[in-house]
């Protein structure tokens, strides 16, 4: 219930604010978003499956993010950010179509 | 089993909603929503090179650059093409001139251009129809050979280098037109050559007014002497220009 208000909260904090995107965040905040949502589906999975933690929850969030920022850091360092980039969604795009499925047996047995 | 335990599990959340898990969650859910509407309105506020990474913004910078060079090496080959077009006008346009200027003097000269100029009237009473073509073709040739340039007789033949003359009656005929005296010749040149050519002892003049002749010659010098009668171009039949060697 409250994690659904979280939500709402946060969405319309954004829409009010409306705040510009730093510069130096501008090519990270893609991939942290994608990569947090990741995270918040394997939550939702784990919570379904009962081993949900919130620790755990805080931590891979935390991480997810972190890293995907430092793949695209180093892909921009490599000279290759457009490639890892996709990759990374790729993969991430993956993980949540999968976590996604399991939601979906465990709510609708289907 | 009328359900699973994980939908038991949400709805309890959904019913029960104070937990540490709970607000932990919330927590971030706001952080995702937060950000996810965040860059989805500058997606959409920004316009193309905003959002686009530095190499990307290189690699365009560079094709710019590139198409820009190209742009610039058609602009300075189509300068010359027009700077070497231009010059080839020219050259063109002063042959075109020089070629106008040669066709003139040589149309004055064969007699198929009008001419202006100052030179000599020389009017030939003949009383006695005694002139003929000998006389004739004597003072045609002392002017011609003190620099005649066209030459004129009775205003209505041009005298040139292929023109014939023959006696006929009553007058002599120049290049198949009858003419009666008296004759009159208008010659552009240098009148005073002109008219000393004629003058000399034996000549023209001395031929023509001494017996058997006995006829009259008159010569007066203009300074505006107007040859209109133009000559026949004749295409060479036989003759071809030869090779310079």
């Amino acid at each position: 219930m409250i994690a659904g208000l979280g939500l709402l909260v946060g969405i319309i904090v954004g829409l009010m604010l409306q705040p510009e995107v730093p510069l130096w965040l501008e090519p990270y905040l893609p991939i942290a978003v994608v990569a947090a949502l990741d995270a918040v589906f394997g939550a939702l999975r784990a919570f379904l499956d009962g081993i949900f933690d919130d620790k755990v929850f805080v931590v891979s969030f935390i991480s997810n993010v972190l890293i995907a920022a430092l793949i695209v850091y180093l892909g921009d360092k490599l000279g290759v950010g457009g490639q890892l980039s996709t990759g990374v969604i790729v993969v991430l795009g993956i993980r949540i179509f999968s976590n996604v499925a399991a939601i979906r047996r465990h709510i609708f047995h289907a | 089993m009328s359900s699973s335990p994980g939908r038991d599990r949400l709805v309890a959340s959904l019913k029960s909603p104070r937990s540490r898990g709970q607000i932990t969650a919330a927590l971030l859910l706001a952080v995702v929503g937060f950000a996810s509407v965040v860059q989805v309105q500058s997606q959409e506020r920004d316009n193309d090179y905003e959002s686009m990474r530095e190499e990307d913004l290189v690699q365009l910078l560079n094709s710019l650059a590139g198409a820009s060079q190209r742009a610039e090496n058609e602009i300075a080959q189509l300068e010359q093409t027009r700077s070497s077009l231009r010059s080839d006008t020219d050259s063109r346009r002063a042959a075109l001139e020089q070629a106008r200027e040669r066709a003139t003097v040589l149309g004055i000269l064969a007699g198929t251009l009008p001419a202006v100029g100052q030179g000599i009237v020389v009017t030939v009473e003949d009383p006695e129809e005694q002139v003929g073509i000998d006389q004739m073709l004597n003072g045609i040739e002392e002017l011609r050979d003190s620099g005649a340039e066209a030459i004129e007789i009775n205003n209505t033949v041009r005298v040139v280098a292929q023109t014939a003359l023959v006696d006929g009656e009553g007058g002599i005929v120049v290049d198949g037109t009858q003419l009666a005296p008296p004759y009159t010749l208008e010659v552009i040149g240098e009148p005073h050559t002109l008219e000393r050519a004629l003058n000399i002892y034996g000549g023209f003049v001395a031929t023509i007014e001494r017996p058997p002749i006995g006829g009259e010659v008159a010569i007066e010098e203009s300074q505006n002497i107007e040859i209109s009668t133009l000559a026949e171009p004749r295409q060479p039949e036989y003759a071809e220009p030869a090779e310079p060697e």
